[in-house]
């Protein structure tokens, strides 16, 4: 029981590391992003190959991915996306989709289309168990959960405590005004954008092991990336991590009591909540678009 | 008072009905259209499943083209029509036209189900319930393995003859004749509907929702009729599918499969309907063309091709007089 509330938490944990930046520039821009699974991918895919060709420590291919995503997500933000903004919704759904069928093919170009194997250091492999055995964590779950807490943390102070954050959430509540108060919200989005992607490359690479690493994967979870953006709303991060933490401990509850309707459970929970609340669940109501 | 009044209404019903006269290449291009059985003889199976695809373009078109509603899960009812198809086929009734009906209904039903998921939020949200709503019928259909054979598809269907006289061949040349005379009387059901009032309706809900509203027109309404609609052709396509194929599978279902067709229809050109039916034929044919020389890779030159398109702007594909001139305006309907 407590396993499983355990590894649920740290499932969401993964998900909201992965999902947040997509929450942000969904809500900052307007823009549906389908291909942002591409991203956590290409950092998942980067962090095998280090360790595995190149032998480079656990501890260093994180930040490594991080870094290489975000220079890529910033690249691709200035060539690609930046036309993108201004055109209908269906332009962009078809966009992001070009783009994700690209990555998914070249990835099984250049790496194979079988799953990746991630050799884990010996310090993340075993396993505490408390209470008697009631409560069995994973060393590695508890190191995911450790490292995206501290994320988590070091956004909401960056996004409460700096002027980079006030700046954010000023374009975020309308870029317009925010335009004309003088801010430059290319710019603040450039960044966002790049950290987003950054951070969903480093899920991506903290993920290889729980999720597993294919070249499907940003096709596979794309649904639980958009639950998250969907259910939590695009305001603030506090909905995002709540929705992703909801979505990590359902579908790990679901999928261990009732086995047999699977996925099941979380699609028609998705869609329960969507009908109730629209502009999901923890969004402030109208929100003025 | 009415005088002034008559000359305008009569001006707009001109105008529909102009829009909705018979061209001269209409009937030639269906002439053209039954004939390519005979002619690439064959190639039949090929042409009954553009006929197919192209039914199931159409579809789409109605809802996102004519209604302007983005839906990333239309798989759902092609997969459902399909799957209740070739369910009634094996253990009720082979006979084609009947488990044609069956299909057409069910997808019908779910589709008028579905419907009340639409009307309310964003263009997220409904891509989501779109989306989920197809996800969750491929884990029904692979969760509920006796009655569908799960991951393996639905196999051991076999049809009837059609009317009892003609025998499904190993060519397609029966399948195909069938699957185009479907898409025809469809076609033409969608054409009448589209250029009545009714259709008028549709698009200017598309264009401006809150106008459309503040004319008096029932936007929700609208929303469920032509949603259950476009579910029931999406429902005759995939029941054509699985009578023609022999079998149902859950790939039926996914997401590649949604984006195809959104594909399929932004090459040919969204909101028109004959738009539907050149994309599925220029589709199908870029992808038999691909997969020749690249089998496992084709992903990755349609994914090229969505990208450029749209970078490029979609609607200049059909204009090549526009390709290499100034771009004017964005955005600017075909």
């Amino acid at each position: 029981m407590l396993t499983i509330l355990f590894d649920g938490i740290a499932y969401g944990m993964l998900l909201f590391i992965l999902a947040v930046g997509l929450s942000v520039t969904m809500g900052l821009m307007n823009f549906i992003n389908l291909a942002h699974g591409a991203f956590a991918m290409l950092g998942g895919y980067l962090t095998v190959a280090l360790m595995q060709r190149w032998g480079w420590p656990f501890l260093v291919c994180l930040p490594v991915s991080f870094v290489v995503t975000a220079l890529v997500g910033a690249v691709l933000e200035r060539t690609l996306y930046r036309p993108m903004y201004r055109k209908p919704h269906l332009d962009q759904v078809l966009f992001s989709i070009g783009l994700t069928f690209m990555s998914v093919a070249a990835m099984d170009y250049f790496m194979g289309s079988s799953q990746q194997i991630m050799q884990l250091p010996d310090w993340l492999r075993g396993r505490t168990e408390l209470f008697g055995g009631a409560l069995g964590m994973g060393h590695y779950r508890l190191f995911i959960i450790a490292v995206c807490a501290a994320l988590t943390v070091g956004l909401q102070l960056i996004l409460s405590r700096t002027r980079f954050g006030s700046q954010l959430r000023a374009s975020v509540d309308d870029a317009v005004v925010a335009r004309g108060m003088g801010i430059n919200v290319n710019l603040v989005f450039a960044a966002t954008f790049a950290v987003g992607s950054g951070l969903a490359g480093l899920g991506g690479a903290l993920s290889a092991e729980v999720l597993g690493l294919d070249p499907t994967f940003p096709l596979k979870f794309l649904i639980y990336f958009l639950i998250v953006v969907a259910v939590g709303g695009t305001s603030s991060i506090t909905g995002p991590l709540l929705a992703a933490l909801l979505l990590g401990i359902a579908d790990v509850a679901g999928k261990y009591y009732i086995p047999k309707l699977g996925a099941f459970i979380v699609y028609s929970f998705m869609i329960v909540i969507l009908l109730w609340r629209p502009q999901g669940l923890f969004s402030r109501l109208g929100g003025g678009k | 008072m009415s005088t002034p009044v008559k000359p305008a209404e009569a001006q707009n019903t001109d105008a529909l009905l102009k829009a909705s006269r018979w061209r001269a290449w209409e009937p030639l291009l269906w002439l053209a259209a039954l004939f390519a059985p005979l002619v690439f003889k064959s190639h039949a199976l090929l042409v009954n499943e553009i006929a197919i695809v192209a039914l199931f373009a159409l579809s789409l078109d109605l809802i996102l083209g004519y209604t302007g509603i983005v839906s990333l899960g239309h798989a759902a009812f092609l997969g459902f029509g399909a799957y209740s198809a070739a369910l009634f086929a094996k253990y009720i009734n082979p006979d084609p036209l009947l488990g044609l009906a069956v299909g057409t209904a069910a997808a019908t039903l779910l589709g008028l189900l579905c419907s009340f998921t639409i009307q309310r939020g964003s263009d997220l949200t409904r891509l989501m319930v779109t989306l989920g709503v197809s996800l969750i019928l491929y884990e029904l259909a692979n969760k509920l393995d006796w009655l569908t054979g799960g991951a393996d598809g639905l196999q051991g269907v076999i049809m009837g003859p059609l009317l009892g006289r003609f025998e499904f061949d190993l060519y397609g040349q029966t399948a195909a004749w069938y699957s185009l005379t479907v898409l025809l009387l469809i076609f033409l059901l969608a054409r009448r509907l589209v250029h009545s009032p009714f259709g008028a309706t549709l698009k200017a809900v598309r264009d401006n929702r809150l106008r459309a509203m503040a004319i008096g027109i029932p936007v929700g309404g609208r929303l469920t009729v032509v949603y259950t609609v476009a579910a029931g052709v999406a429902g005759a396509a995939g029941a054509l599918l699985a009578q023609t194929t022999g079998f149902a599978a859950l790939d039926i279902f996914s997401l590649e499969r949604s984006a195809d067709l959104m594909l399929m229809l932004v090459i040919g050109g969204i909101g028109w309907l004959y738009g539907g039916l050149a994309g599925a034929l220029v589709f199908i044919l870029m992808r038999e063309g691909i997969a020749a020389i690249t089998p496992q890779y084709w992903t990755f030159w349609i994914g090229l091709f969505l990208v450029v398109l749209v970078l490029a702007g979609r609607d200049r594909l059909l204009r090549p007089w526009t390709w290499f001139g100034k771009s004017r305006k964005q955005g600017g309907q075909p």
